[in-house]
């Protein structure tokens, strides 16, 4: 193929500059500690908490907004109503906004005194904001997008012939939704949801504001980094900032794999 | 009859794609639905499906009013013309489907459903490919893994929407004569939408010619070649020289023998091969010029034009066999003598 060359070179060249020189850079400096070090630093109570806090919430927030992505992206796709343009629009949104301006608008919303939080307070006893359901909230509203635009465009492509056909050979709406759109836009789902989780692990902007941030229960990962940098604990922060971009990069890599087996089963590989 | 249709109309907007359209299809026959683009075609096979919803009339499938009852409940096969296979699934499981979605009392056993699928990829000639997937097959083959899925639910009526439309001209060929013959096994009440008359003409036993959401003619594909119902049937349906006596100079023509005492009307149509030529023996009683000729094969087809028009539009067309056009030893701008033998007159 022409361009081989230039193309490469250019990729190599951002690739090196703002993502592998950086996370070399963390990696040299968390081997200035041993082994022991390290492990003494993770197997703090404190600090594994705030990985189960971040990890689990944005693997909820991340299925939640997979679900809620789809059926957004089904009424934009195959329905045509009054403000479909502007509501496209406002799915962006959270791309824009600035996070901070984010948590501190969803921190009012939904605690226990604010519209939405005092409605679900009264009715079912449940408070939102400053728990780790807040947390879920906030990731939700930052990952919602991802999945939306992953999947419109599979499913704008989807030929409608193939409903047309299933129902022609005597299949129900939901047959035909189980057995032929749901397959056909997996791989994009999991993709969605694998966008999300991701930016949900690494927030921090909107999270803080909402999540109350007590040790032990709401505190998540890039927050006990910034308080241990604030301590001058140089050394703990690279371990622990360390240990979530391994973890990080092992779940995608079983998404993507996940993805890969998805598409592999349905010949679209 | 095995599909009835009756003052069916549709409109879409302001545009009426079907105007109070009456059609009867006995049991067993091959009919197309031909006409131009827009002319209703596809929205009646569609409209007969299921998948689409009539303003007014009904249909009927094996004489039970079915006007109201969804496509899953007609059981109808429907081919469409991009084949609209299951991506996600391998030929095997795409021609299944049908089985496979049965409500559990009906359903046959996994191993009877897999049988009954090897014996219907057989019937396509394509079992080699049961375990492919739809983008890995060629368009002909798609097609009749269609076809094949279509008939697994065996479907009391087999409605296809331009079913070779997307394919290459030599597949066109051979997947035309493969249908009649699949027909002819099966002898399932087949409907099929074209606007290529020369398909029409050669896979139907049947053809309806639909205009502007209306039925033009229906009859036998020789019927409707030798006794054109009106001047839109005999233009649509082969080559035809149109001759309107208003705008033409009578003269040729009636040295040509067009003209009768008792012609029935003031626009004549007629057909290339009912057009006699000669090379003209005096020069001065020649009204007509060879201006050129095509190979079509077996045919030769001619070029003539009037003497002393300058129009290349009003060229005049006439056709005969090869060997035939060998011996007249015509060469071009020769001053022909032309003899029409038959013409359709329309008003």
């Amino acid at each position: 193929m022409p361009g081989f060359r230039p193309a490469i070179g250019l990729t190599l060249v951002y690739l090196a500059l703002v993502v592998l020189i950086p996370l070399s850079a963390l990696l040299l400096k968390s081997m200035q500690l041993s082994l022991d070090e390290y492990w003494a630093i993770l197997s703090n109570h404190r600090v594994q908490a705030s990985f189960r806090v971040s990890f689990g919430s944005a693997l909820i927030a991340a299925a939640v907004a997979a679900l809620f992505g789809f059926i957004i992206a089904w009424s934009l796709v195959r329905y045509t109503f009054p403000g479909k343009r502007l509501l496209d629009a406002l799915i962006d949104l959270p791309f824009a906004l600035p996070t901070a301006v984010a948590g501190i608008v969803l921190a009012t919303i939904y605690e226990a005194n604010g519209w939405v939080g005092k409605l679900v307070m009264d009715n079912f006893g449940i408070q939102i904001a400053y728990k780790p359901l807040g947390i879920v909230v906030a990731l939700i509203f930052i990952g919602l997008p991802f999945v939306v635009r992953t999947i419109e465009p599979v499913l704008q492509e989807l030929d409608t012939a193939m409903e047309e056909a299933a129902a022609s050979l005597g299949a129900t709406r939901l047959q035909a939704f189980i057995k032929v759109i749901l397959p056909n836009i997996l791989p994009a789902a999991i993709t969605g949801f694998a966008l999300a989780f991701a930016r949900g692990v690494g927030e921090y902007g909107s999270v803080i504001f909402i999540a109350g941030n007590m040790p032990y229960i709401s505190e998540i990962v890039p927050l006990l980094i910034i308080t241990k940098l604030e301590q001058y604990e140089y050394a703990g922060a690279t371990a622990i900032g360390m240990t979530m971009l391994i973890l990080s990069f092992v779940l995608l890599l079983l998404i993507n794999g996940l993805q890969w087996w998805v598409r592999r089963r349905s010949g679209q590989l | 009859m095995s599909i009835s249709v009756s003052h069916i109309s549709k409109n879409f907007g302001a545009f009426t794609a079907l105007d109070d359209i009456n059609l009867d299809i006995p049991e067993g026959e091959l009919v197309a639905l031909l006409g131009p683009s827009g002319c209703g075609k596809t929205t009646l096979l569609r409209i007969i499906a299921g998948l689409e919803q009539a303003d007014q009339g009904d249909v009927f499938l094996k004489g039970d009013k079915v006007t109201d009852k969804p496509v899953k409940n007609r059981h109808i096969g429907f081919v469409f013309q991009h084949y609209a296979l299951f991506r996600h699934m391998t030929v095997l499981d795409n021609v299944a489907f049908g089985l496979r979605v049965k409500p559990r009392k009906e359903r046959p056993s996994e191993a009877g459903i897999v049988k009954k699928v090897h014996a219907l990829l057989e019937l396509v000639q394509l079992d080699w490919l049961n375990d492919r997937f739809p983008d890995q097959l060629s368009g002909g083959q798609r097609q009749r893994i269609a076809l094949a899925r279509a008939l697994a639910v065996e479907p009391s009526v087999l409605l296809l929407d331009e079913p070779f439309g997307a394919l290459d001209a030599s597949v066109r060929k051979d997947l035309r004569f493969w249908l009649r013959n699949l027909h002819h096994e099966l002898n399932v009440t087949s409907v099929f939408v074209t606007h290529d008359q020369e398909e029409a003409m050669e896979v139907a036993n049947r053809v309806v010619v639909l205009n502007n959401g209306r039925i033009e003619q229906q009859g036998s594909p020789s019927d409707i070649y030798d006794h054109p119902a009106n001047a839109f049937v005999s233009q649509f349906i082969g080559q035809t020289n149109v001759f309107d006596l208003d705008e033409q100079g009578t003269d040729w023509l009636e040295a040509a023998g067009l003209l009768t005492p008792h012609q029935e009307g003031k626009i004549a149509h007629v057909r290339p091969h009912d057009i006699v030529i000669q090379k003209s023996t005096a020069d001065n009683d020649a009204f007509v010029t060879l201006k050129n000729w095509q190979h079509l094969g077996s045919l030769i087809r001619i070029e003539l034009i009037k003497n002393g028009s300058s129009d290349s539009n009003a060229a005049v067309y006439a056709e005969m066999p090869n060997d035939q056009f060998k011996r007249l030893q015509l060469s071009k701008g020769d001053k022909v003598e032309l003899r029409i033998r038959h013409a359709h007159w329309f008003h």
